[in-house]
């Protein structure tokens, strides 16, 4: 009797949350995301590094630190950081434009997150070239879903 | 209308040139992200910052654009290199003519 019980709450549970995730981005909706950052260029793995802890309780604030490996001098530096969102309604979450003045290739931010997911930084260096990194997380609590 | 709101800016008054220092600043707005219904099951509208940018002596040094995964009271930690003496200028622009900024001097020995 408990376990049919458990299944009809589980069932209801499924049929309300429903709406509220379709709206949500894939992976496939992320990769587009960060193809149009991208363009034509070849996009290579390394030298970002991005931080978020590793189990979030409550998604709607995550502080998300993005590091990216770069001398930051008048020649070579980061010209921007893109975060892109896999499990979001919206892949693209924030774009930060740098330059040789910035000194370190570092920002920090508080960013939500709607469910378990990863989270990748796409950086454009002075030289046109795209590096990427990415961090997994897992959320208890999704943003968006809080009245 | 026009809205603005608090800001708070959090960085050194002095440095030494060629010095990387931190400036954290965080604005006080909802972010509201237009996925959310009221009680009533209306949508609720939209309602975010979308820009930031930080002007060093008039030159752009930092900018973010800001989508709706931004939490409420957007907070943003970066860096910049002290190369001379001057005014420091933060402006944040949104949806619904939100516009808000905010100076900080800072004095390169």
């Amino acid at each position: 009797m408990s376990t049919n019980r458990r299944a009809f709450i589980a069932m209801t549970a499924a049929a309300g949350l429903a709406p509220l995730f379709s709206a949500q981005a894939t992976e496939a909706e992320a990769a587009q995301a960060i193809k149009q950052i991208v363009g034509a260029a070849k996009i290579r793995t390394g030298r970002v590094d991005v931080e978020i802890p590793p189990l979030v309780e409550n998604g709607n604030s995550v502080v998300m630190k993005v590091a990216v490996d770069s001398p930051m001098t008048q020649n070579d530096f980061v010209r921007a950081i893109h975060i892109v969102a896999e499990g979001n309604p919206l892949p693209n979450v924030v774009s930060f434009q740098l330059s040789h003045r910035s000194g370190r290739a570092a920002v920090t931010t508080r960013i939500r997150l709607n469910d378990s997911q990863r989270i990748w930084a796409i950086a454009q260096m002075s030289d046109g070239s795209f590096w990427q990194g990415h961090a997994a997380t897992l959320v208890t609590l999704a943003a968006c879903t809080e009245v | 209308m026009s809205k603005t709101s608090r800001t708070l800016v959090t960085m050194p008054a002095t440095a030494r040139k060629d010095e990387i220092i931190e400036i954290r600043i965080i604005v006080q707005h909802d972010m509201e992200t237009g996925f959310r219904h009221s009680e009533q099951g209306v949508r609720i509208e939209r309602d975010i910052i979308r820009e930031f940018i930080c002007t060093y002596n008039g030159v752009e040094v930092f900018r973010a654009d800001l989508h709706p995964a931004i939490a409420a009271n957007p907070m943003i930690t970066f860096t910049t290199l002290a190369t001379e003496s001057g005014t420091l200028e933060f402006n944040w622009k949104g949806d619904n003519d939100y516009a808000s900024s905010a100076t900080s001097k800072l004095t390169v020995t």
